[in-house]
């Protein structure tokens, strides 16, 4: 059993490490792809700041405190995209015909999908988060569970967009090509979340909460790293269930995943 | 019990079709219906057919890449598409028109990956691979990328790829597809090997009809779905009634030759083409042309098997 556990998770490590050092054969051009997606990314969060030389708060939130939040989702977002987004090319593998040379391994699909083609340039994004992220950690009033709530949010918030990305590239095992109906999922979801659910009528808040749970990247945590209470009337407890919201997302997907393959019919030869 | 147990195997696809704007149609398809054979550990079995016949979706039966609509199947007592990564260690599978290397990777790195995925240990890995390489002739090719290599080099690389796990079945679907003469049978030679070495059982699809006549010791011939021929090649041959065909050259140009057993199918000045029955000995005819005629050349023409296998698909459909 824990060999079962253990065995993907190895060889995950094992092509990731194989892809990076072919990545890493080219350090030119890696260097400049790292570069320019942080360029990217940087300005992403200035537009927000710039935002903020003409208003003080946006939905009852500071500069500051908009940074956490900021953070929190770009650093799980990103976490999640770089160690698995190739999770997105599955229609692009089936189309090809790679998925039937995945299905021809000992080693579960979700792992050869995740792993393929790994790269490490996707850690601009993390890094501009991270920068953000550290930017706005004076705003909170640090105590130890306020410690542990943080460390546990980052967790479960690369976890639960690892659910969503998974989750919705399921959908091209039915259409093969629909990579824009996930990213309007995720990174979608990414961008809402930048924003205090505060600007958003009620009715989004609670959609984001109990039907697609992204609230609980980071607004439930970080409201508890502030020291609020839900501007919507929920209750404080939600600012703690973010690990079984992330696990519910990872658990609905991987059903999904399993009924994906199980349906697969492959393309012609 | 047989390596391989196929019993009234069925796979439907249903296949939606535009039917007006915005509106489908939908049919079901029965890309292999009531199918079954069974081939020993050690067996080199060709299985032929048309296109659309249903071959390639055997084969992904066969890998569990698909689950069956219905029937039997056990592979080396497996059942594919439930226990597919345990089956994934005891097969190998190649796709002649696609690889299954990493298209940016040197074929070196393909290997060890490989060596991971399948757990080869690190000895039996050397051995394999330093034996393949030699018998493949890919020793200068290591190092290059795969999208690099030409069409030959990535084939022998695709089938080392599939051998490094020791694999008790390889499946070849197209293996010579768009190879030049020198490689289908330096490819060809290596296969038998293979199989006599190491015993490996190998089912093999293929329009290259060479490969059939080289390699197995049996067809299995699939058309519309279901199995119209299983046996050796020379019952095939029977089967489809097929003919041989014996060219003589006279010393002069003459009458058609007249002799039992065969029929005269063509006269083109001094040279005429003779067809007699596959199963039939050439050796009286032989005898009896150069006893009557003034021969100054005489060659056998084995029967086309394209054509035996055109004549049964007429007859099954």
């Amino acid at each position: 059993m824990a060999d079962r556990l253990w065995r993907p998770v190895a060889c995950y490590g094992d092509m990731v490490r194989l892809w990076i050092r072919a990545e890493l054969s080219y350090p030119a051009s890696f260097a400049m792809l790292v570069v320019g997606s942080m360029m990217i990314n940087a300005l992403d969060f200035v537009a927000i700041a710039i935002m903020f030389s003409s208003i003080d708060t946006l939905g009852g939130f500071g500069l500051r405190e908009i940074a956490l939040l900021y953070g929190a989702t770009g650093v799980g977002i990103g976490v999640a995209d770089t160690a698995i987004g190739s999770v997105e090319r599955i229609g692009e593998f089936v189309r090809t015909g790679r998925l039937d040379q995945m299905l021809t391994k000992p080693v579960p699909l979700l792992v050869q999908v995740c792993s393929d083609r790994f790269t490490l340039r996707r850690l601009g994004r993390i890094t501009q988060a991270s920068v953000v992220l550290v930017w706005a950690l004076p705003i909170v009033d640090w105590t130890p569970t306020r410690v542990l709530v943080a460390v546990v949010m980052l967790l479960s918030s690369s976890a639960l967009f690892f659910g969503l990305f998974v989750l919705f590239s399921c959908v091209q095992f039915w259409t093969t090509d629909a990579s824009e109906f996930a990213n309007a999922f995720t990174y979608g979801g990414n961008t809402l979340t930048q924003y205090p659910l505060t600007v958003f009528p009620r009715e989004v808040a609670l959609a984001l909460t109990f039907v697609l749970p992204i609230a609980f990247v980071n607004w439930y945590p970080c409201l508890y790293l502030l020291g609020r209470s839900d501007p919507n009337g929920l209750p404080d407890w939600l600012q703690f269930c973010s690990p079984l919201a992330a696990a519910a997302v990872i658990t609905v997907a991987l059903l999904v995943w399993r009924t994906g393959v199980r349906r697969y019919t492959s393309t012609g030869s | 019990m047989p390596l391989i147990d196929v019993a009234g195997l069925e796979r439907t696809f249903v296949v939606r079709r535009r039917a007006g704007f915005m509106r489908r149609s939908k049919s079901v398809v029965r890309a292999v219906q009531d199918l079954t054979f069974s081939i020993e550990a050690g067996e080199m079995v060709g299985y032929i057919g048309p296109n659309g016949a249903g071959k390639s979706t055997t084969i992904k039966m066969l890998t569990g890449i698909l689950v069956p609509t219905s029937g039997e199947l056990r592979v080396a007592g497996l059942e594919p598409s439930r226990q597919r990564t345990d089956l994934a260690r005891r097969i190998g599978v190649v796709f002649g028109q696609r690889t299954t290397l990493w298209w940016d990777l040197p074929l070196r790195d393909s290997f060890e990956l490989l060596q991971k995925i399948y757990r080869v240990p690190d000895q039996r890995f050397r051995e394999n691979l330093d034996r393949f390489v030699e018998l493949l002739d890919l020793g200068d090719q290591l190092d290059t990328p795969v999208r690099q290599l030409s069409l030959g080099q990535r084939m022998r690389g695709d089938i080392t790829a599939a051998l490094l796990h020791d694999p008790e079945i390889l499946y070849l679907d197209e293996p010579t597809i768009g190879l030049d003469v020198v490689s289908k049978g330096r490819l060809r030679e290596f296969l038998r090997a293979l199989n006599a070495e190491r015993g490996t059982t190998l089912l093999l699809t293929t329009h290259d009809l060479q490969d059939i006549e080289a390699l197995c010791d049996r067809v299995i011939v699939i058309d519309h779905g279901t199995s119209v021929y299983d046996g050796t090649l020379a019952g095939l041959h029977a089967q489809g009634g097929s003919t041989r065909t014996l060219v003589v050259d006279l010393v002069d140009t003459g009458p058609p030759i007249d002799v039992p057993g065969a029929e005269v199918r063509k006269v083109e000045g001094p040279r005429q083409w003779l067809s007699f029955p596959a199963d039939a000995s050439a050796a009286p005819l032989v005898a009896a042309v150069a006893s009557a005629y003034d021969v100054a050349d005489l060659s056998i023409q084995e029967p086309d098997i394209e054509d035996v296998i055109r004549e049964l698909y007429s007859h099954g459909a």
